[in-house]
This record gives structure tokens, C-alpha cells and sequence, in this order.
């Protein structure tokens, strides 16, 4: 069976259910399925960063038909937090005492003068966890500082970031606290298709927050907007039959749910894991960085978890967020540009020296686009 | 972020009323907390997203899909492109 390239995942060897989803001879196949449907352009957004630099990496989008476009959404939550939380951020990590947790990608953000980089640098004590459950074991480590964990993230990511704040409170932890930037993929979905501006036909849902959720929200969304959603994977293979299932809809004239992820994802979704966000969140609006305010799109902590709200138990002064005048990331996460729009693009903006946070994440599309080819 | 990867659940255990175990990702062995998949049991493929397993793997619908592409593929492969695209 030959692949697509080298099955490398982090360092992580092939195994079942990664590999034979890269088959080349298969995504050839649908391909080929894709271009014998299509009769008229489309434009087809992935919701989810991860499934843009799967695009980017394989070079999903040289193989589609002219008429596929495809635009990338805002599903990177390092991109979408905003400026003025990680200003706090950074400033509740500088304070003494506190020994700041994030995953890898958020410390490379830059604030509006500095990053977690220049705290650490200036003694401050800023650590990488892989799991909330690796913070909460600093904690119990650490009993005389304040443990923070920036718990950013969509629907995948708010499971174990709630279980880390049930866990706490059974383990009576009183020095950990959490600072939330949760967004859910619904609201923006909304925010995007009800745009003037609006060019996206249709949706692939990102299959791991599906994983969480199921698919049950989304039938009003592809109702209300006549506008086909597909749940679908992070494969090569899950991609491409992503875009055969939404372009079949699009020429049929049909705009329905549908699951080419049916081995993950189910429409009632993971229930125990529901059940836990329900308890330690609430739906609250959030403001999304280069988007703005979008109604009801994020979650916080309940009021009976305040004790474990970073933003309650440290005062920061005010923030005044500064953005850069030449990032357009705001105009790529709602599918409106795209990276080489930019005139900062691979000149002025590089990972190295990142203006906004498309260009900082790995699942941004600016830097999908840097990485993977100037196409 | 959201990037999850599968893996083989190999060993399931207590950890202080937390179900938890150790999954197999092609050789490289993790613990993870297998607190929102309840049914699980050993020798279950899961997909672990920062150190949880999100939800179970179905093999008869990985199977299915597998099963429905390559019949895709096969076609293209008997027939070629330009006749495929009168059927």
C-alpha cells in the first residue's frame, strides 16, 4: 500500500487507523470522483486548523478540480483567543508566586509588549504541560504557589480541561485555578454564514469536536443557511471524502448533515463527557481576536467553581490590548482572505518574528501556508 | 489543538476513583485518563486528544468506509477516468 508520505505523527510510528487513511491509490480514487461530480465552483470551508495543515501538508488542495476552493475557518483556538487574555495572561504569570501552565503553542503567542518567553526570561516560572492533569499534579507538588493553567480551547479540549477543575476540587486543592478561553464551533458557524460578506457553500465540521459534541446542533445551522455541513476526519483519505460528500450536496442542490467520520464520531456524541463540561461551564459571549464579539459562543467556569477562576483570584489592573495594524488573520478566519493576501506574509510576519497568532500556532493557516508551500 | 491520535488501550486501572490506563500509539506506550469512555475495555482502539481518551474507534464502521472507497478506486482503476465519468 503506498502513502500519501511518510506516516509520521509527532514522532509517533504508523498504526491502525492512521495509515490506511493515507493510501494513495485511495485518495487518487476519490479524486477522481470529485472531478467527474463537479460541474460548477464552489467554495468549502474546514472549520478546524488541524484539517488545514493536513490540506497544506499533502497538498490536498493542488489535487482538488479548479472549481473546489477551499477557505480556512477559525478552528485554532490559539488564533481566536483574544489579545486582552493573553495580556492578562502574561500578567498574572509575571506575578511572584506563580508558577504559570499552557500548552506548547499558546507561549509563543506575542501580547501587546511582551510574551511568556520574555517572563520565563525574566525569572518567572511558565511551564508546557501535555494534559490539564499534568497541572493539577504541579499543584498538588507545589502546595505553597499558585498554580494557573490556561485552559484555551473548542468543544475536543473542554472534557479534560473541565476534569482538571473537577479533579482539583476532589483532590481540595486551593491553589490551582484555571484561565479560561473556551470557544464553541456552533456560534461561529452562525457568525460566519450570516455575514454580508459570506462565501463559504459549505461546512466540513472538525470531526474531533464532533467526537465530543456528536452532530445534533448542527441540522438548524444547514437548515436556516441552505448550507451542506460534513462531519469529517484529519486524514488524507477522511478529507477528501469530506469534500467528495459536500460537493455531491452542493450539485445535488441538497443542504444536509452528514458523517464521513461515522468511526469516530456519532450524532449524540460522547455523553459522559457533556455531562462533565455542563457541570463546570456555562455558555457565556466571547470575543473572538480578529472576528470580535460573537453571542453566546464561549463557555466560563459556573459561579460554584469561581474558586478555581484565575481571573477572580488575581487582580491584573486594566488591559489595553494593542494589535498589529498589518494582520489580516482576522480576514482568513473568516474565509475572506487567505495568507498570500497579506503583505506582511513570509516577510515582515515569519514563525520567528509572528504578528499575529495565524502565524504562531501550528494549527494556523498562515503558518500551514509558510510551512507547506507558497501555492 | 484539536489533533487526537489513535491508539490501543492495553492496561485499565483505578488512579484514586479516576479510570485511567495505558494506551499503545504504534509502540510508544502513555497513561491517559479513560474517564469519558466508561464501556471501554482492554484491546479497544481509542483516540487520545492531550492526554484523554475522547471516544471508542468502531472497526465495523472503519471497515465500511475502507470498504466504500476502495470500490471508488477500483472503479477508476477498471475503467479510467473518461468512462467513469459517463456511468
Amino acid at each position: 500500500m503506498s502513502e500519501v508520505r511518510p506516516s509520521q505523527l509527532g514522532g509517533i510510528t504508523a498504526t491502525k487507523y492512521i495509515s490506511e487513511y493515507r493510501d494513495a491509490g485511495l485518495v487518487k480514487g476519490v479524486i477522481a470522483e470529485i472531478r467527474r461530480t463537479v460541474t460548477r465552483p464552489w467554495v468549502i470551508m474546514e472549520i478546524c486548523g488541524g484539517q488545514t495543515h493536513a490540506i497544506k501538508r499533502y497538498g490536498i488542495d493542488q489535487l482538488l478540480p479548479p472549481e473546489v476552493e477551499l477557505v480556512h475557518g477559525p478552528g485554532c483556538p490559539v488564533c481566536v483567543t483574544s489579545l486582552e487574555l493573553i495580556d492578562k495572561a502574561l500578567a498574572i504569570a509575571a506575578q511572584p508566586g506563580v508558577i504559570f501552565t499552557s500548552y506548547g503553542d499558546m507561549l509563543r503567542v506575542p501580547g501587546s509588549s511582551r510574551d511568556m518567553f520574555s517572563i520565563r526570561a525574566a525569572g518567572g516560572d511558565v511551564r508546557v504541560v501535555y494534559s490539564p492533569l499534568d497541572a493539577v499534579k504541579i499543584a498538588q507538588q507545589n502546595p505553597d504557589q499558585q498554580v494557573v493553567f490556561f485552559a484555551i480551547g473548542f468543544e475536543t479540549t473542554a472534557p479534560p480541561n473541565a476534569m482538571s477543575v473537577v479533579q482539583a476540587q476532589a483532590l481540595g486543592l486551593s491553589n490551582y485555578s484555571t484561565l479560561v478561553s473556551h470557544v464553541r464551533v456552533p456560534p461561529a458557524m452562525h457568525a460566519i454564514l450570516s455575514s454580508p460578506e459570506n462565501r463559504v457553500n459549505g461546512f466540513l465540521a472538525a470531526g474531533h469536536v464532533c467526537a465530543v459534541m456528536g452532530y445534533w446542533e448542527y441540522p438548524p445551522i444547514a437548515e436556516k443557511y441552505h448550507t451542506p455541513i460534513v462531519v469529517t476526519g484529519f486524514e488524507p483519505l477522511d478529507i477528501v471524502q469530506g469534500i467528495l460528500t459536500a460537493v455531491r450536496q452542493l450539485e445535488d442542490g441538497r443542504c444536509e448533515v452528514e458523517n464521513a467520520y461515522p468511526r469516530i464520531v456519532t450524532f449524540e456524541g460522547n455523553r459522559p463527557a457533556q455531562d462533565v463540561i455542563d457541570r463546570v461551564f456555562v455558555e457565556c459571549d466571547r470575543k473572538w481576536r480578529g472576528i470580535g464579539m460573537i453571542p453566546a459562543s464561549g463557555w466560563r467556569l459556573r459561579p460554584e467553581y469561581a474558586g478555581f477562576d484565575a481571573e477572580e483570584r488575581f487582580s491584573v489592573g486594566e488591559i489595553q490590548p494593542e494589535e498589529s495594524p498589518t494582520c489580516i488573520a482576522g480576514m482568513i478566519l473568516r474565509g475572506m482572505k487567505k495568507p498570500h493576501d497579506c503583505p506582511a506574509f513570509g516577510t515582515l510576519c515569519t514563525p520567528d518574528h509572528p504578528h499575529g497568532a495565524t502565524m504562531v500556532s501550528s494549527e494556523g493557516a498562515c503558518s500551514a501556508y509558510y510551512h507547506y508551500g507558497k501555492a | 489543538m484539536c489533533l487526537a491520535v489513535p491508539g490501543k488501550i492495553i492496561e485499565i486501572y483505578d488512579a484514586g476513583g479516576m479510570k485511567m490506563g495505558k494506551v499503545d500509539f504504534g509502540g510508544a506506550v502513555r497513561e491517559v485518563c479513560l474517564a469519558y469512555v466508561p464501556e471501554a475495555v482492554t484491546g479497544d482502539y481509542t483516540v487520545i486528544h492531550v492526554g484523554f481518551a475522547l471516544h471508542l474507534i468502531g472497526e465495523t464502521e472503519a471497515q465500511e468506509t475502507l470498504a466504500m472507497l476502495r470500490e471508488m478506486a477500483a472503479l477508476e482503476d477498471e475503467i479510467g477516468p473518461e468512462k467513469a465519468a459517463s456511468q
